[in-house]
């Protein structure tokens, strides 16, 4: 604002300014708690006051991917002595791993749900951004009779409360043998993620100047190859922001994976949460489950910051 | 290939996937909502009509999981309007690195709710939690107190998303255009004058789109409030729905709750569209 600046409206500009950064201070508190626990062991993530210094350690995260219980009695010299350094770190706080017959550390369910969620949001996400690029070309290009109303009818499938449809979804998979499949999951996040994918990418390829494959067709390209070799190229952005909503989205679900999963495909969402109630609950392994878990979201959130917008929107609002 | 053949090509294929996985399902699930089915047992399935649908209509502890998600939904949406756009107000002038600092406020929507739920959880522990600790209120009960645990869950939403609400009134605020501010500015107008004349009325449209999206959003709330607590003063539709069908397995009738509160989420829906396609038109 080009105002002409009094000295109050000076003042109002910087308690402003201060203000806002004590909300985003507060708001950052919860997230800087999940991190610093997630570094903690486990007596500082439980104590009165709260321990905001300490000397960070990194078993949680060893704790993390591996199967332990909590040690009882005196602890076997002769075995803490044989073991590898990140085993005595675990040692000495406390924890023992359970091992196999061959004495193999057995590992937690961690990484194999995390892998789940990569293979199931990544194929996901590709499915649904492929199909929603042609479809949102179809609708941007082509004139449809009631178009209005498919837009409308594909958006509001995203609507659907996850619950209203895990129901029969869950029924029909159980005929077919889908329940607890990647298959099952990636079909369910396809189509969660297409109606989205629609409604975006034709707000980015309704900007992209028709005259473009005007050109090229009078030039002799076909239809399809105006769309490949010419939209498409315009469209990356377009694309890549589109593809990492989807992957966020489907990286985040929670409820279908509940219901429609227990073991084999699992992801990481209702994986987490479970282990607080599994014997021993261990904060800092599950902040710093839940740390890694959010990592990716981050760094995306960053890359995707001009997009966020239009993101939220369903491309309406582009700015 | 004629282009209306390359429309066909384009469109049908996402229509088809997206009636057979979600329409085809819930009209399987409207045929089960007359049934006494259960998915659990291998009971012959009996046609009960309207009956499903009669006796929850009539069932106080429906009407209550409903008043309560209306509770809900007050509650958050209104603190993330507050919140949300009270923030954008603060931000809407020249800050240095006021790119990073907006970037960094939008992390928690983006967030896995199941996620933080259970990381609020740990903030909201009565012996050691920080929440206690910050505001003195020694061993206060937040999850574990009737009272006050549906209200501890609003706080998490409001948390997560009032960044939401910030983003599309950050949008609105900046696209005001500062000729207005200048003119009242001459006229001397006090700032609430120029707030109330100007930068209320120019942002509504958007914050309107927000509050519609937040209010179905938070209609359907699941993941947070069904990790952070277990209590009836909590249970939400969407949780009770998800009781009755897969934890008891009255699969007809909860095919039947499904449907009244899918009927409230295309209402929802309908208006929520009819606004967004009034604001494209501008």
């Amino acid at each position: 604002m080009a105002i002409v600046q009094s000295k109050g409206s000076r003042w109002f500009n910087r308690a402003a300014i201060a203000l806002a950064l004590v909300m985003l201070v507060v708001s950052m508190i919860p997230l800087y708690w999940i991190g610093s626990t997630a570094f903690k062991n486990r007596s500082d993530a439980t104590t009165v006051p709260p321990t905001v210094f300490f000397k960070p350690e990194i078993t949680p995260f060893i704790k993390l991917f591996t199967s332990r219980v909590q040690q009882r009695g005196a602890r076997d010299e002769a075995e803490y002595a044989a073991a590898p350094w990140w085993e005595k770190l675990v040692m000495d706080g406390g924890d023992r791993f359970i091992k196999d017959d061959k004495g193999n550390i057995e590992s937690s369910g961690y990484s194999a749900r995390f892998v789940n969620s990569v293979i199931i949001a990544g194929i996901s996400t590709f499915l649904a951004v492929a199909l929603g690029t042609i479809t949102a070309y179809g609708f941007s290009r082509f004139k449809m009779p009631g178009e209005d109303d498919w837009l409308f009818f594909i958006l509001s499938t995203r609507m659907l409360p996850p619950v209203v449809v895990a129901i029969p979804m869950f029924l029909m998979y159980r005929a077919v043998g889908l329940v607890d499949t990647h298959i099952g999951l990636i079909i369910l996040y396809t189509a969660f993620n297409l109606s989205f994918s629609v409604w975006l990418m034709k707000g980015f390829i309704d900007e992209i100047p028709k005259e473009y494959e005007e050109a090229a067709l009078v030039d002799g390209y076909t239809r399809m190859e105006a769309f490949f070799k010419i939209v498409l190229p315009q469209a990356t952005t377009g694309v890549a922001a589109t593809a990492v909503f989807c992957f966020i989205t489907a990286w985040n679900e929670y409820a279908f994976a509940l219901m429609m999963t227990n073991k084999t495909a699992q992801t990481a969402p209702p994986y987490i949460p479970s282990q607080l109630g599994s014997g021993l609950t261990d904060w800092t392994v599950i902040a710093a489950g839940s740390l890694l878990f959010l990592i990716p979201v981050s760094i995306f959130t960053f890359l995707l910051r001009a997009h966020l917008l239009r993101g939220v929107t369903f491309g309406a609002i582009r700015r | 290939m004629s282009d209306l053949a390359i429309r066909n090509l384009f469109i049908i294929p996402t229509l088809i996937f997206l009636i057979v996985f979600n329409i085809f399902p819930l009209l399987y699930s409207l045929a089960y909502s007359f049934t006494d089915y259960r998915a659990s047992m291998n009971d012959p399935v009996d046609f009960v009509g309207l009956q499903n649908y009669r006796e929850l209509l009539a069932d106080d502890n429906i009407w209550s999981n409903f008043t309560l998600t209306a509770k809900y939904v007050v509650v958050s949406v209104t603190g993330q309007v507050i919140v949300g756009f009270g923030a954008a107000l603060l931000l809407n002038r020249p800050i240095p690195g006021k790119g990073l600092l907006t970037t960094m406020m939008m992390l928690p929507m983006m967030m896995c709710m199941a996620v933080v739920g259970l990381f609020w959880q740990l903030l909201y522990n009565p012996s050691w939690g920080i929440v206690n600790y910050i505001f003195f209120t020694d061993g206060k009960e937040w999850l574990s107190n009737p009272d006050w645990a549906l209200y501890a869950v609003a706080i998490t939403d409001i948390w997560m998303w009032s960044p939401f609400v910030m983003l599309l009134s950050l949008a609105g605020l900046s696209a005001i255009p500062p000729s207005l501010y200048e003119a009242a500015a001459i006229d001397r107008a006090s700032r609430w004058f120029v707030f109330r004349r100007i930068t209320l009325p120019l942002v509504a449209p958007l914050l309107l789109i927000a509050v519609i999206f937040r209010t179905m959003e938070a209609f359907k709330t699941f993941d947070i409030a069904y990790v952070m607590t277990s209590m009836d003063e909590t249970e939400l539709v969407a949780i009770r729905l998800y009781k009755m069908a897969f934890l008891e397995w009255q699969t007809g009738r909860s095919c039947a709750l499904a449907y009244l509160m899918l009927l409230a989420v295309l209402a929802i829906t309908n208006v929520y569209v009819k606004y967004l396609n009034r604001l494209k038109a501008r």
